[in-house]
């Protein structure tokens, strides 16, 4: 034992070579191996009529992509949904990460981050389908505008076109709920990490140099924070674009991208369709990684 | 004339901790005044009470007669340097030193040319497109120093700005500290636990110890005559005789003895009439360049020291030989607080 410490001390690269070489394996083949299968696959394309797949390099499928309008509307709608649930995300998290981060102490600090990830003990399934008993025309939701004597109000916002439906649980707004509840932890957790690595001299410094609460919040917390909340948000627009089955439990029943990939590999047999939609996404999240280094997002790293 | 900073029997508790207890004292305006004091001595938290990041249990602060005990910092004409410089890093040198003046509304030509004469001040007129993580530690307390005083406050505050410099770089931020604040004209609060800088610069020092003023006194007197015996340990790094031993000695109260004024003489060496000596044991002997401090435990079991010239060397005296420590009488200071 002691001489194998000592031989691993003296040559730390044999150290290293033991410390990563088993879980490189298992990411360099497992992990990025099946998505490289899977990123090659769409460069392929089926024969229309045997229903084949023909393994020969081609554009076809990416042109089929963007070509059909329907399959467009599929990547326009999954990206809509995507942007209005990490802005909301967002907004919702920044004030409760704010306080888990810069005020909460003790206990009260322990109870907020239980509290924001309790929901993630539980099985994604079974709150994807509570939501829908809740949001249900009969389900408590309703029930409760109906109390309030604001069923009117309820009606108004499904009677909205694109947006609305017969009730929350078939509407873009009930799925849009759902997403958000799912994936607020994602965006609550790296941006409270965010914030609580400002040094609280920053603060004080900026506030002994003249600042307003708001001015220091604008200048200094937030471009100290947008790492996390950069990262927050890749997560919270990566499971929009990828989820399947909040929108097939939930909402209206336009496609999304996460439910075409499912439908294309499994019943159509259309690997290379399902590939092409899966690329979507990655590309999607380059774009917005590249936007958000260009604004200094990651400046202060 | 009213006091730019004035304490009013200001307390600050936290919980059971007594950080500051009814602390009253006044800074003129234009004075360069030192905080000294160990770590959790009060002193940072009067700091933060001027500077508003902390507010008092009981008492008031007040900034040129006004009490402002309620206002917020960024309201207060007191401009901080902190101890880790505090530096927005993702802001450029110049942004950092602008930002004050941004924040208030100035231009971005004329605050950007202010934050360049700043800059020229402490001498670092080349660097406003650096990022502070760019600077070496000197640099980045410069641009700290310049990005406190564009806003011309009244009063800066520094919390031990040179605490992470070394040595010859400290001794070099003294001097030019001193004369920039000549130069300037503003009142300096001056917090450090380092006893040499307190009296190498400040007019007056309030030497701090648990949450009290122990005293308040120019350097020189602070280092003569120390009122306590906390006082004459911690700033004159002097031995002090309890009530006990300063009987046995024939004096009536306790008193300080400073060990420059200490000479060791082995025991069988004349006494002359009008000096007092106790008998120890040497305990160590360690070389300073042009003094030697000798450790000597005299007989209550505790351990004085005596600043002597290197070239006094005795033969014979060694570790563990029996001397004696003696001092003219005229040299003790009789402390008011009883030694403890």
């Amino acid at each position: 034992m002691r001489a194998a410490s000592t031989f691993f001390w003296r040559r730390p690269y044999w150290y290293f070579a033991l410390l990563l070489v088993p879980p490189l394996l298992w990411f360099g083949t497992v992990y990025l191996g099946s998505l490289f299968a899977l990123l090659a696959q769409s460069f392929y394309a089926i024969d229309d009529f045997t229903a084949q797949i023909v393994r020969e390099p081609t554009f076809a499928t990416y042109k089929q992509l963007v070509t059909q309008p329907a399959n467009v509307d599929i990547v326009l709608r999954t990206m809509t949904m995507a942007i209005a649930v990490t802005i909301a995300c967002a907004l919702i998290a920044l004030p409760i990460a704010t306080y888990m981060a810069r005020y909460a102490t003790g206990r009260m600090k322990a109870l907020f981050y239980v509290g924001v990830m309790l929901p993630m003990w539980t099985s994604y399934l079974v709150k994807v389908y509570s939501w829908r008993l809740l949001l249900a025309k009969e389900g408590i939701i309703a029930w409760c505008f109906g109390k309030l004597g604001l069923s009117g109000l309820l009606d108004a916002l499904l009677a909205t076109p694109g947006i609305g439906g017969p009730s929350l649980s078939s509407s873009y707004i009930g799925m849009f709920l759902v997403f958000v509840y799912m994936w607020l932890p994602f965006m609550i957790l790296p941006m409270a990490a965010a914030l609580e690595r400002v040094p609280g001299s920053l603060i004080q410094a900026s506030a002994d140099l003249g600042a307003t609460p708001s001015q220091t919040f604008r200048n200094v917390v937030l471009p100290l924070a947008v790492p996390g909340i950069a990262a927050g948000s890749v997560f919270t627009f990566s499971l929009t674009l990828g989820d399947y089955i909040i929108p097939s439990v939930v909402g209206a029943p336009g496609y999304f991208i996460g439910m075409m990939v499912y439908v294309q590999q499994g019943t159509a047999g259309n690997i290379p369709l399902a590939a092409a939609f899966s690329v979507v996404p990655i590309l999607l999240i380059f774009i917005y990684l590249s936007i958000a280094k260009r604004f200094g997002a990651f400046d202060a790293l | 004339m009213t006091a730019a900073i004035e304490f009013r029997g200001v307390s600050r508790v936290y919980g059971e901790l007594r950080a500051v207890d009814d602390v009253s004292f006044a800074v003129e305006a234009g004075e360069f005044f030192a905080m000294l004091g160990p770590s959790g001595s009060g002193k940072t938290t009067c700091l933060r009470l001027v500077a508003g990041f902390d507010t008092p249990n009981h008492g008031q602060v007040l900034l040129d007669g006004a009490d402002v005990s309620a206002v917020p910092p960024y309201e207060r004409n007191v401009n901080t340097v902190f101890q880790d410089y505090a530096l927005f890093p993702h802001m450029t040198v110049l942004e950092n030193v602008a930002y004050g003046p941004r924040v208030r509304g100035m231009a971005k030509t004329e605050r950007e040319a202010r934050a360049r004469e700043m800059l020229e001040l402490v001498q670092l007129g080349a660097q406003g497109e650096r990022r502070p993580a760019q600077l070496s530690g000197g640099q980045r307390q410069r641009v700290a120093l310049a990005r406190a005083l564009i806003n011309r406050p009244k009063v800066l505050l520094l919390d031990e700005p040179l605490g992470a410099l070394d040595l010859k770089l400290r001794e070099e931020m003294q001097i030019e500290l001193k004369s920039l604040q000549k130069k300037l004209g503003i009142t300096f609060v001056y917090v450090t636990h380092d006893q040499g800088e307190a009296l190498s610069m400040a007019d007056r020092v309030a030497v701090f110890n648990k949450g009290r003023i122990e005293q308040l006194a120019a350097p020189r007197e602070l280092y003569l005559r120390p009122s306590t015996a906390f006082v004459a340990r911690f700033v004159g790094s002097a031995n002090v005789a309890d009530a006990a031993l300063a009987r046995k000695l024939g004096l009536g109260a306790p008193f300080a003895i400073r060990a420059e004024n200490i000479d060791v003489q082995t025991e069988s060496a004349s006494l002359s009439p009008d000096s007092v000596a106790v008998p120890g044991a040497v305990v160590a002997v360690q070389f300073h360049g042009a003094a030697s401090r000798w450790q000597v435990q005299i007989e209550s079991g505790e351990v004085w020291s005596a600043l002597l010239p290197d070239s006094r060397r005795m033969n014979g005296v060694a570790v563990g030989s029996r001397v004696r420590l003696t001092w003219p009488r005229e040299a003790a200071v009789p402390l008011a607080s009883p030694a403890g």
